[in-house]
């Protein structure tokens, strides 16, 4: 989140699409109800009524797959009746920037772009510069060039027929939720947005949140208390392993995993080190240098110098364009070319996409060590149904874990706080902590390696074992202070004094020469200079009344809030809105939040733009760095009812990756599979149900897999509420009880009615036993142009009665 | 009421077992006087703050951990925690079914053999000597110094690894550090998907 939760209560008027809150993020709501007894408005944009519609003023149902066009629409709609915040749009944003004569945008392509390769050549996706490097400008916003132009040019074509006719909402429908929205584009109301899964598991994913940032700069809702992008991330800690790099494309703080053609630790610098020309921008990932071989020093300790480069060689250089991500994984493996897989804590034979393709591939494995509190599908997947154990070759270790109240350590909430937990009790049985289990491996290997020698032992033999404990266990508080970072010199900077062994109180003292290490950098500060782990505190101090709570836990980066809270005020320092003001430039300083950059406001001696992350220090209305386009643009889900986008002629997002097993079965716009599906969670019940299907409190509630549809629907088929029905897609097959529904209705899509169902994901074979298997069987082996987060929410399947 | 003032009620529970005299079925009454028990551990027990291991709201939780027993006798929310001010969804609220009270909690080290249709119990030495073992085999022989191209690459494709957002900052961290050292670009988990 750019914001946090609390900060929800201070909004005027809350969006919420592709979540749905008041289910899967119940105590959020608090917050939202909140905000409501303040008299703010809340729009929810879904396929389906939920409890979240039923708290909205406003509810507007849309098709599956169809945000961009329903988005597309809004910023026509924010354009056209001059709803835009000028002032943030023109000096925060990229807005007046003029693009090279040569971008250009038709019929569904952007220019560059190579159809044999799937992927664009983005040289014409650039700025006018001149002869000095500085890129060109027109803060009338006039010129055709601009960016704001060609932004206000590309959604022209979204209007309220168009984008009505393929998200099958109302036209009076778009219309409210456009006047409602854009009623925060004044300097005293702000929108926040809410959004989760439904926006990100789409073979557009990424550009529908670009629509939302567009939407939310255009409105000079970003860095303001009760606005911001807000990601409801959908697990306990993702936002913790997703900064540690629990991914193969970077490593721990974000820092682009270094690929084969950087053979060089100087030239993987250079490449993840941004310049500008921009003299007002702080563009401060020209850092990130520091932060790399700081990482590298926490890896290797002392075997990491300048003379090798900080063991740069160590680290393993993916291929050069080549993606390693999990359906990628699960395509090589079910080709029979992974030997052994470790899995810990996750159930991939009910998470991942078209799950027959994905438990056939765990039978191809020599081996899997699978880590966890309970059984699951992943774990048994050599008896699940459909497999013969006698055929199946696999060694499986099936390692017992301590549970979450049964160890000590962090965990990150999507509001960025890092919040330290306890040891109630120890774990029953043989159960260890899943870092023991880690540790215990690496030290065997190392044991290993030492007596027998073996190919490259180089980075394991020298892996730390600073985060290890006196007796060379897991010790969490140790790693925790490896990941925050330490001195490893005596030093002076800025005029204070740091001892060798000092915590590094922030991520500003990093060094490039070897003098600190820190695993992470953005969590630097996690522990004070004298050692004190801040993510312990529960001080309940709020000194702007806006419910910050600076001294509870530690939010990353440096303890700050809101991010991009400098755009909150105007160049001068002002806040835009005194009554909310999360920061302000008062003598001679920032008083509120820590700023996004420490440096004065724009106008200011000395002054800085506020999207310090960004090169040019402004935020993106133009995203040139996405690999499918600059702008969002609507394509239609892989699997789509329409046989023609009605947006262009390009069908799908012209930049996915495609496979092509014999289980990638695809059907679209196929008689046989009429209906739209999506699949969602349920508040009893967690992602796959491997822990809760267990706990007979919470199946007492929500004991069996079951389908969503409409009574239109079900009058259709002859089903009836409770009936048993059949769920098929190209891929596969499974059978659940209909829950028959007002909450979906039939769409209007191209003049046509259009069917919708949903099921929860929530269930498997293992158990409860008979209470129906993983959605995932029917979903597509497809996923985002930019980062492969299936399409899990739009896909076509037939419904029977059984 | 206030759960303090709740559990100063506790001290009233010796009426109740002077009914069964009078023909009153106990059972209610004995599971009754079970949670009252309960609430008189309570008062001993020792708290502990943690955190929600669900959704990524991260409400606060206070455990109680019976001073006799060592074990957690109670899970509830912690009313001092800034956002959820005490509250629980379902599933955090039922969280004491994920400790050693939940009979199906994994408590031995299992291992599957090829070709078999049971699991069989091990120890963690054997466990972690065979795991290590297969480990190293597999990287040594399949390890990719240069690619077609002669860089030098230093990874294997072979290994796999997945997960997970499920466990604390300080154990994703290792087991980051773990696969890099390994030399496995195959790594992904519950972010992506």
């Amino acid at each position: 989140m750019t914001n946090h939760w609390i900060d929800i209560q201070h909004s005027d008027c809350i969006l919420i699409q592709g979540s749905n809150a008041a289910e899967n993020h119940p105590i959020s709501f608090k917050w939202v109800m909140r905000a409501k007894e303040r008299g703010a408005k809340l729009i929810h944009v879904d396929p389906r009524f939920t409890r979240t519609s039923s708290k909205a003023d406003f509810y507007a149902p849309l098709r599956s797959g169809t945000d961009i066009a329903f988005l597309g629409g809004m910023i026509k709609y924010i354009i056209d009746n001059n709803k835009i915040f000028h002032d943030y749009v023109v000096n925060y944003t990229n807005a007046p920037f003029l693009v090279d004569g040569k971008f250009g945008f038709k019929d569904g392509l952007f220019s560059g772009y190579d159809a044999d390769k799937r992927g664009y050549d983005k040289s014409t996706w650039t700025y006018q510069k001149d002869a000095g490097g500085i890129i060109l400008r027109d803060e009338t916003l006039k010129n055709p060039r601009c960016v704001y132009q060609l932004l206000k040019a590309h959604y022209a074509r979204y209007d309220l027929k168009k984008v009505s006719s393929i998200t099958g909402t109302p036209e009076k429908d778009l219309k409210t939720v456009y006047e409602m929205f854009s009623s925060t584009g004044t300097k005293d109301r702000a929108g926040t947005v809410m959004y989760a899964l439904g926006q990100t598991h789409h073979t557009v994913g990424v550009q529908n949140i670009r629509a939302l940032a567009i939407v939310q700069l255009l409105l000079g809702n970003i860095g303001v208390c009760g606005g911001g992008v807000n990601a409801l991330r959908g697990e306990p800690n993702v936002q913790g392993s997703t900064d540690h790099a629990l991914l193969y494309h970077y490593l721990p703080g974000y820092l682009s995993a270094p690929r084969a053609s950087q053979q060089t630790l100087e030239s993987y610098i250079k490449k993840i080190t941004p310049a500008t020309t921009e003299a007002k921008s702080v563009n401060w990932q020209s850092n990130y240098g520091k932060y790399a071989v700081s990482l590298l020093k926490s890896w290797y300790g002392d075997a990491a110098t300048k003379d090798n480069e900080f063991g740069y060689a160590w680290v393993p250089k993916a291929e050069d364009g080549k993606d390693y991500s999990v359906m990628t994984l699960f395509d090589v493996m079910y080709a029979g070319k992974i030997r052994g897989m470790t899995v810990f804590g996750q159930n991939p034979a009910c998470s991942i996409p078209n799950s027959n393709k994905v438990r056939a591939a765990f039978a191809k494995l020599d081996w899997m060590v699978h880590l966890n509190i309970f059984d699951n599908e992943t774990a048994s997947f050599w008896k699940g149904p459909g497999m013969d154990p006698a055929k199946v070759k696999t060694e499986v270790f099936l390692l017992p874990a301590s549970a979450s109240v049964e160890k000590a350590g962090s965990q990150t909430n999507s509001g960025r706080w890092i919040q330290w937990r306890y040891e109630a009790t120890k774990a029953p049985g043989d159960c260890i902590y899943a870092g023991e289990a880690i540790i215990r491996i690496q030290n065997k290997l190392k044991e290993l390696y030492q007596k027998e020698g073996g190919t490259f032992p180089d980075p394991i033999l020298n892996m730390t074992s600073d985060g290890l404990a006196e007796k060379g266990g897991y010790d969490a508080e140790k790693v925790a202070k490896l990941i925050n970072g330490y001195f490893l010199a005596d030093v002076e900077i800025g005029g204070k004094q740091y001892k060798k062994g000092d915590c590094v109180p922030s991520f500003a003292l990093l060094q490039a020469d070897g003098s600190t290490s820190s695993g992470n950098w953005i969590c630097a500060g996690s522990f004070a200079q004298d050692g004190k782990n801040l993510m312990q505190r529960r001080g309940k101090a709020d000194p702007t009344g806006l419910g910050l709570y600076p001294e509870w836990s530690f939010a990353w980066p440096v303890n700050r809030r809101v991010l991009y809270n400098r755009a909150s005020c105007d160049p001068s320092g002002k806040p835009y809105n005194p009554k909310r003001a999360v920061l302000e430039w008062k003598d001679g300083k920032w008083v509120g939040d820590v700023p996004d950059g420490a440096p004065p406001p724009l106008a200011a001696e000395g002054g800085k733009l506020p999207f310090i992350m960004k090169p040019d220090g402004v935020s993106s209305l133009f995203g040139p760095g996405l690999g499918d386009g600059p702008f969002p643009e609507h394509y239609e889900p892989l699997e789509s009812p329409l046989a023609k986008n009605l947006m262009s002629t390009q069908q799908n997002n012209p930049a996915i990756l495609l496979y092509n097993s014999d289980k990638d079965m695809v059907a679209s716009a196929d008689a046989r599979f009429p209906i739209v599906m999506t699949t969602y969670s349920s508040t009893e019940h967690w992602c796959t149900g491997a822990f809760t299907r267990w706990q007979t409190w919470l199946t007492e509630a929500m004991p069996q897999a079951y389908v969503e549809m409409s009574e239109e629907l079900a009058k259709e088929k002859g089903i009836k509420n409770g009936d048993k029905v059949r769920v098929e897609s190209a891929r596969g097959k499974l059978e659940c009880v209909a829950m028959v529904t007002p909450r979906f209705r039939p769409f209007l899509v191209n003049g046509k009615t259009l069917h919708q169902v949903g099921m929860p994901y929530n269930y498997g074979w293992r158990f409860p036993e008979g209470n129906g298997d993983s959605a995932n069987l029917l979903t597509p082996t497809v996923g985002d142009a930019n980062a492969m987060t299936p399409e899990y929410k739009a896909f076509m399947v037939n419904v029977v009665k059984v | 009421m206030r759960r303090r003032q709740f559990l100063k009620m506790s001290c009233v529970l010796g009426a109740g077992v002077a009914l069964c005299g009078l023909g009153v079925d106990l059972v209610p009454i004995e599971a009754w006087a079970d949670e009252i028990k309960k609430i008189d551990r309570l008062k001993t027990a020792r708290q502990t703050m943690s955190v929600c291991c669900y959704c990524s709201v991260g409400c606060g939780l206070i455990c109680a951990t019976d001073e006799k027993t060592g074990k957690i006798i109670n899970i509830e929310g912690d009313p001092e925690h800034p956002v959820s001010e005490g509250s629980l969804c379902a599933k955090g609220a039922g969280i004491f079914q994920t400790t050693e009270a939940n009979e199906h909690r994994l408590t031995k080290v299992l291992y599957r053999a090829p070709n078999s249709d049971k699991w069989e119990e091990k120890n963690w030495d054997w466990a972690i000597d065979r795991i290590a073992r297969l480990m190293k085999e597999e990287r040594d022989k399949s390890f990719i110094t240069k690619n077609a191209a002669g860089q030098v690459v230093n990874r294997v494709e072979t290994l796999a690894h997945m997960g997970s957002s499920n466990l604390d900052n300080e154990e994703c961290w290792s087991i980051t550090a773990w696969a890099r050292s390994l030399g496995l670009v195959y790594i992904d988990h519950q972010a992506r998907v």
